[in-house]
């Protein structure tokens, strides 16, 4: 066994208060599995935020309707990677997809992973496409057409009808795409939910806590995003647009802090056994990463920042930068609620006698720099994937191609 | 009603993806790699397989029979050797290739010997540093009979912490055998012969009662204080209130 | 939509569904008996024995609570017999020291792990009401939550009551970790997959105790088979009254425990 391991195992040894499990003092779940919710939540939070257009039909959202969803595909792309680099053994990560265990929400995850990417994601994207695809295929030469038609299937078809079909395929897909964004990230918070062993992560709310909060980062990050994408290509931001947005994400705010709250009061008031040691867990080792990152950082100042920019008559400008504040912090919140239910479960005893330390490596497979590349790969592949597919309908656009 | 030509395209394309699945999982792949009954005989096998290194007292005693009818007569019989000599299998497959270890250190025995709270009263326990320093435990106890070199007399040798406990109390003068009556073979086989126990409110009443002619022993109502419990079931006869 | 392709497409995926699930949900637990290959040491179970079925056995241990002297002599057979990192970071087995006092302060520690704050021995205080060891291992539940969660099927209940862990198919997820109330369970970082107490299967198969059992000097561990006729477990249940370890979390553990104080968690 490497010195350096058992280094840093003496060191936690060290740093326990109480009395753990002697098998505990090891943190399993790391960062990298702080970031897979993170980014499954992105997923489904920008797919919601898609459906509000074709569903809701909530047109003032439509200019980030095309965002929103190469933003879940490019987020979705990079999902499975923490996961990989975070198993002992990811050599034989087929074995989930060849011979899962039925009773196992994590195996059956790989599927709901598959078809969401398949039959709603990529099928959804590719109807929304298609047209594009065609024009773009005729247009460009040499390899570019020739990927432009691949992707489009040498499809020729770009009749009103062929349209109109496209248009009711999309909004099908979307209808179905709801649950399945909801089963994608609910499965993930019903992977932690359903762990009766650990009183932090066992409860009925998880799932639902769990989805709340990714619409939240999604609708921020979509917010996010689309602010950067305008100013980066010096076009004029619809405001409207921008608004109706930023509308939602208060919405969903409230709703997530509402459920956050109630979980909250729930258990305090319950005082079951855990509530003590839980209490400590928070008071001892969440104390920053919950009520200065989750809900004061993360939730109160964005809430507080939404409503002044709602409630008063401010220059577009001042909007702007309002909105853009509020989408960071909501990001960084958002961050420090996966890190507090994914660590924090971990932090203390099962015996509930004690609690334990994390410390983060910088360098390692699961280190500081490792998660800091999975999280900045989305957003090169988002890069790539705007070059490719443009973000406006062709021929609605004002002056240029895309 | 005409299958739109896109349909048509994307019908294709999902056919080949899912036939294509379907195919290498159900039959490109071989039965070994996904068949759950051959993993599970497979890794019991591969456990039955694992090598034993503790060969059992049973196994032990085939060869050295003198040690093992020795032990099996004394306070070590239920231990297994290799609880002192450590794993031996592999000596019993092959005694000349290895030879287990005899603890003689002073530090081993009170691994288990050593007094310690949490041990069960009566399980015999020294103070490593008071009990005949630096003299080798074996110099004394034969680890296969580990009876001491001279029985036992006072209650104290086995039963310290309650000998220490009593020192400090308002029962301190009263010998053990005051309130318990010892068998003699309870020095020398202390599970099977135990000293008894007082049984009535009367046998405190013998000093604490109000026609007493104990002169330092508190005086009560034997008939009304308490009513029907036993003293002991409040007073702790070896630390009477607390007191000390 | 059209109608046509919709329902096509539902003709499609339906039996292929079916077909995956069929052929997932075909070999259930049906474990094939395995020979021994033969009877070994003075164990040997007699001319024409008939080969090992497990369905005759099922295993469980019982742990007298008032009889443990906290040596750990079992921790370090079983450390020795199963190839365990010395390190005080991994145990298939170890003891807890409860010290319980009048105001109603309950201090646990692990004896096996020398931290700063572990001393060497309890002394003598006059506030202490209860105190004494536990020895602990990983339960083999009948309804085991580790073997519920295990994402890849690596671990499994055996139908003599043992679970095991395929360490060739192990992904080291460590969901099964996380899922194991009883903190049984640890990362062997050689292999980087998941391990844990089995009972000694390779010995208890050949007639032989678990290793920790073995050494046990006051037998306050008792390890049988509850569906052989005579079996020391049978007794311990019938003579003492049984705890296990969480019973509101369903597992139903097999290793029973007699004299178990309240506070033992």
């Amino acid at each position: 066994m490497s010195p350096h391991l058992t280094e840093g195992l003496y060191e936690l040894l060290d740093q326990i208060t109480g009395f753990i499990y002697p098998n505990e003092v090891e943190i399993h779940w790391s960062l990298l599995i702080v970031v897979y919710p993170y980014i499954t939540g992105l997923v489904a939070g920008a797919f919601i935020l898609a459906s509000l257009v074709k569903v809701f039909n909530v047109k003032e959202v439509q200019p980030t309707y095309r965002l929103a969803l190469l933003t879940a595909l490019a987020f979705l792309l990079v999902a499975p990677f923490p996961l990989l680099l975070h198993l002992g053994r990811p050599e034989r990560f087929y074995e989930i997809l060849l011979t899962p265990n039925v009773t196992s929400a994590m195996a059956m995850f790989g599927f709901v992973y598959a078809w969401y990417l398949m039959a709603v994601l990529l099928l959804e994207i590719w109807f929304e496409y298609r047209r594009d695809l065609i024009v773009l295929g005729a247009q460009e030469g040499s390899w570019r057409g020739w990927v432009y038609r691949a992707l489009s299937l040498f499809s020729t078809d770009v009749s009103d009808t062929a349209l109109a079909f496209d248009r009711k395929a999309v909004r099908a897909i979307t209808i179905i795409g709801i649950p399945s964004a909801f089963l994608l990230h609910g499965y993930v918070g019903f992977i932690f939910g359903s762990v009766k062993a650990n009183p932090w992560w066992g409860s009925v709310l998880m799932p639902i806590v769990f989805l709340m909060s990714a619409i939240v980062s999604g609708i921020a990050l979509v917010t996010f995003l689309y602010m950067v994408l305008t100013s980066l290509r010096r076009e004029a931001i619809d405001m409207r647009c921008l608004d109706t947005i930023t509308s939602y994400l208060f919405y969903a705010v409230i709703v997530d802090f509402s459920l956050e709250a109630l979980d909250f009061i729930h258990r305090l008031y319950q005082s079951e056994e855990s509530v003590k040691i839980l209490g400590r867990l928070i008071t001892h080792r969440l104390f920053m990463s919950l009520f200065v990152l989750q809900i004061l950082i993360g939730m109160l100042i964005p809430l507080g920042i939404l409503v002044l920019a709602k409630a008063r008559n401010f220059s577009d400008d001042m909007k702007k930068l309002l909105y853009f504040t509020a989408a960071i912090l909501i990001q960084l919140g958002i961050f420090s609620t996966r890190w507090n239910v994914v660590i924090g479960g971990q932090l203390f005893s099962k015996s509930f006698r004690g609690l334990m330390t994390y410390k983060m490596e910088v360098t390692g497979i699961e280190g500081l720099l490792v998660a800091l590349a999975v999280l900045a790969l989305p957003f090169i592949i988002l890069a790539v994937l705007v070059r490719v597919l443009p973000t406006k309908r062709l021929g609605d656009e004002v002056g240029g191609a895309a | 009603m005409r299958i739109p030509e896109q349909v048509k395209r994307l019908a294709v394309v999902i056919a080949v993806i899912a036939g294509g699945v379907l195919l290498t999982r159900f039959f490109i792949i071989p039965r070994s790699l996904v068949s759950t009954e051959l993993h599970r005989s497979a890794t019991v096998e591969r456990e039955l397989a694992k090598p034993v290194k503790l060969a059992g007292s049973v196994v032990c005693q085939g060869c050295h029979e003198d040690e093992a009818v020795k032990k099996s007569k004394g306070y070590h019989k239920n231990l297994s050797c290799e609880g002192c000599h450590g794993p031996a299998a592999q000596h019993a497959e092959d005694p000349g290739a290895m030879k287990p270890p005899a603890p003689r250190d002073r530090k081993f025995c009170p691994v288990c010997h050593a007094y310690d709270a949490s041990r069960p009263t009566g399980f015999p326990q020294i103070n490593p540093t008071a009990h005949n320093p630096l003299k080798p435990c074996i110099s004394c106890h034969n680890p296969h009979d580990p009876v001491p070199p001279r029985t036992p007399q006072a209650c104290s040798a086995c039963h310290g912490q309650i000998e220490r406990t009593k020192a400090v109390s308002s029962h301190a003068l009263l010998a053990c055998t005051t309130c318990h009556v010892v068998p003699e073979r309870h020095k020398t086989a202390p599970r099977t012969a135990l000293p008894s126990k007082p049984e009535t409110r009367d046998f405190c009443a013998k000093c604490h009662g109000k026609d007493s002619t104990r002169a330092d022993a508190p005086k009560i109502d034997v008939s009304g204080h308490g009513n029907s419990y036993m003293c002991w079931q409040c007073h702790y006869p070896h630390l009477p209130e607390g007191r000390g | 939509m059209n109608k046509r392709d919709f329902l096509k497409g539902l003709i499609f995926f339906f039996p292929a569904g079916g077909v995956l699930s069929a052929l997932a949900g075909a070999p259930a637990a049906k474990e094939t008996e395995v020979q021994d290959a033969g009877p070994k040491g003075a164990d040997a179970k007699g001319p024409g024995a008939k080969p090992y079925n497990s369905r005759d056995h099922y295993y469980g241990m019982g742990i007298e609570i008032g009889k443990c002297i906290g040596c750990s002599r079992c921790v370090e057979a079983c450390k020795a017999e199963n190839d365990v990192l010395r390190d005080p970071f991994f145990f298939r087995t170890w003891i807890e020291r409860y010290v319980i006092k009048k105001e109603g302060e309950v201090t646990v520690e692990s004896i096996n792990v020398k931290s700063r704050a572990s001393k060497e021995a309890v002394q003598e205080d006059a506030d202490v009401l209860r105190t004494f060891f536990v020895p602990k291992l990983c339960n083999h539940c009948a309804h085991p939550p580790c073997v519920q969660v295990c994402p890849v099927g690596a671990t499994f209940s055996t139908e003599d009551g043992v679970v095991l862990i395929d360490s060739n198919r192990c992904i080291g997820c460590r969901y099964c970790i996380q899922a194991c109330p009883y903190g049984a369970r640890y990362l062997d970082p050689r292999t980087k997959t998941a391990d844990k107490c089995s009972f000694c299967y390779h010995r208890v198969r050949k007639g032989l105790l678990p290793a920790c059992v073995e050494v046990c000097p006051t037998q306050a561990r008792i390890f049988g088979d509850l569906r052989s006729k005579a079996s020391r477990l049978v007794r311990f249940a019938r003579m003492n009254k049984i705890h296990v370890l969480k019973p509101a979390l369903n597992t139903e553990p097999k290793v029973y425990y007699a004299q178990m104080d309240g506070e033992v968690r």
